[in-house]
């Protein structure tokens, strides 16, 4: 069996070494296929970025009556932070509110001006709320509405307006979802589906080849083995020139995705994700490489 | 010992039936030198291959040794195939492999020892004169030296049988015959062997058994036999 399989893999080398040329296109279709599916990978982490950067803005505040003392507001928090649709919450004071009032407005004169004749600070302490998932927040706002909280809270920064704000940002996030997995099945089975057209070539031209091997004796596992290990070897050599060309793309890219996506350093990500990003275009391209090779070998077996 | 018991088989396409082999029995004996001869078409290549099993019969039976040919599964084949060296008129040699290679391959794909092959294929390669060209590819030898490396695999494994199909079909007159000397010599060393050819000259020379066909049936038998058409 050992002795088998060390014939198969130095067959598979032999192969790939003496087809040149055809091993050569063969590679070169398989790294076009695989820098589309590294290209959908990273369009998918940038994607999943943005939402979670729109997601994150998206929050409502609950404003607390004046005469509402701070032990109130920590007991109507820590109900809010048990709700399990909250993610975080935070207490604003009414002096830290007038403070981030004031840094904001530091500018205009006529505001701090206006401030400082009101005499005492007119802002209102309040709970900033963030959900898991922004078709939560009607949920968590209509809670907040009941009885139980009546006296104490003043307002909901939760109004039809911004209620419809959430809804189409909601939207765009479903469709974008929904976008970005289309198009990722779309790419990688056209990535598949290359890449088994040249294999598939490859192999039809070796069909008299492969009549021969069985002619003279040889089992189907001897002699569709070289075969899969040329597959092997054409997806390991394509994944790892791949992921080395991605590279480059990346690190030019990575300024102009930070303007549509502030959070997003490209650069940095791929730096800290290589291997990852190595491992998977490998994982990927032997897969398709193996079974491309075995569905290919399988047809020309049955005589 | 090889018998072909009341073996039919008939080729369909679009609608039309062809018989290649129409009720053929015959049997053919260890350390035996049979050529098998007819027209273009006559059922020869036919006979080949329901032998080692590329094709099943419509009908009868195929005994060769310890196998039942036609009720073999597809995996058994190759063991099968390990007993019969089969050479062609277009030799089929792997083009990507070097003489040697091409003819360890047989030995490698029966799992035999290392030792074994650097042993036996130079050996195998001397005996049919081709020593010296061990290293090259098909594409560096003759019509003739690709031939005989044909023959040097087919008889790596010390096959019971050797087939072979229209040896000489691509080859000038002087090289057909050094190949025909070639298959007496290994006959003469006690491996059985099946020619098919149309080759007049090659048979009328040869004097061993001949069985005619033609359309499938078998004309004459003889057994040092004349490669007379009718």
């Amino acid at each position: 069996m050992l002795t088998n399989l060390s014939r198969i893999i130095k067959f598979g080398f032999q192969r790939f070494t003496r087809n040149g040329w055809l091993s050569t296109i063969t590679i070169a279709i398989m790294f076009l296929a695989l820098i589309v599916f590294g290209g959908v990978n990273i369009f998918n982490v940038l994607s999943k970025t943005a939402l979670n950067s729109i997601q994150d803005r998206i929050d409502i505040s609950v404003f607390f009556k004046k005469e509402t003392s701070e032990d109130e507001i920590l007991k109507v928090q820590s109900i809010i932070k048990n709700l399990p649709e909250v993610k975080s919450t935070e207490y604003i004071s009414r002096d830290k509110a007038l403070e981030i009032f004031k840094e904001q407005h530091k500018d205009d004169e006529t505001i701090s001006q206006a401030i400082e004749q009101v005499g005492e600070n007119p802002l209102l302490a309040s709970i900033n709320i963030k959900a898991y998932d922004p078709k939560q927040y009607q949920m968590i706002a209509s809670f907040l509405s009941g009885d139980e909280f009546k006296n104490d809270i003043e307002k909901i920064s939760y109004d039809e307006r911004s209620a419809n704000m959430i809804d189409r940002l909601i939207k765009i996030i479903d469709t974008t979802t929904l976008f970005g997995l289309i198009v990722t099945a779309f790419l990688t089975l056209l990535a598949v589906l290359v890449t088994f057209t040249a294999i598939g070539l490859v192999i039809y031209s070796s069909r008299d080849e492969i009549a021969i091997m069985r002619l003279v004796g040889s089992s189907n596992f001897f002699t569709s083995g070289p075969y899969i290990v040329e597959g092997i070897i054409y997806g390991l050599i394509a994944a790892i020139l791949s992921t080395l060309v991605l590279w480059p793309i990346v690190y030019f890219a990575s300024p102009y995705v930070k303007v549509f996506i502030p959070e997003m350093n490209l650069r940095q990500y791929f730096t800290s994700h290589f291997f990852v990003i190595l491992l998977q275009q490998i994982l990927f391209g032997i897969a398709v490489g193996i079974i491309a090779s075995a569905i290919a070998v399988r047809k020309y077996l049955r005589t | 010992m090889i018998v072909f018991q009341n073996i039919t088989k008939i080729y369909r396409a679009n609608g039309n039936e062809t018989y290649a082999l129409d009720d053929v029995t015959f049997r053919i004996n260890p350390k035996e030198f049979v050529s098998l001869v007819g027209r273009s078409g006559a059922g020869k290549s036919t006979l080949i291959k329901l032998l080692i099993g590329e094709e099943k019969p419509d009908r009868g039976r195929i005994i060769f040794g310890s196998y039942d040919v036609n009720k073999l599964e597809p995996k058994e084949l190759p063991s099968l195939r390990r007993h019969v060296g089969v050479v062609f008129q277009d030799f089929k040699l792997l083009p990507n492999k070097n003489a040697y290679e091409n003819v360890a391959f047989a030995l490698e794909v029966a799992g035999r020892p290392e030792e074994e092959i650097r042993e036996f294929v130079p050996k195998i390669l001397e005996l049919v004169g081709l020593k010296d060209k061990m290293n090259n590819f098909p594409k560096e030898l003759s019509g003739g030296e690709m031939q005989r490396v044909a023959i040097a695999r087919a008889l790596i494994h010390n096959p019971d049988v050797l087939v072979a199909d229209e040896p000489t079909g691509n080859l000038d007159p002087i090289t057909s015959q050094e190949i025909i000397r070639l298959l007496l010599t290994i006959n003469e060393m006690g491996t059985t062997v099946i020619l098919a050819t149309h080759n007049k000259d090659i048979i009328n020379n040869l004097e061993r058994r001949v069985i005619l066909l033609e359309n499938g049936k078998i004309i004459r038998d003889e057994e040092k036999g004349k490669y007379i058409l009718m």
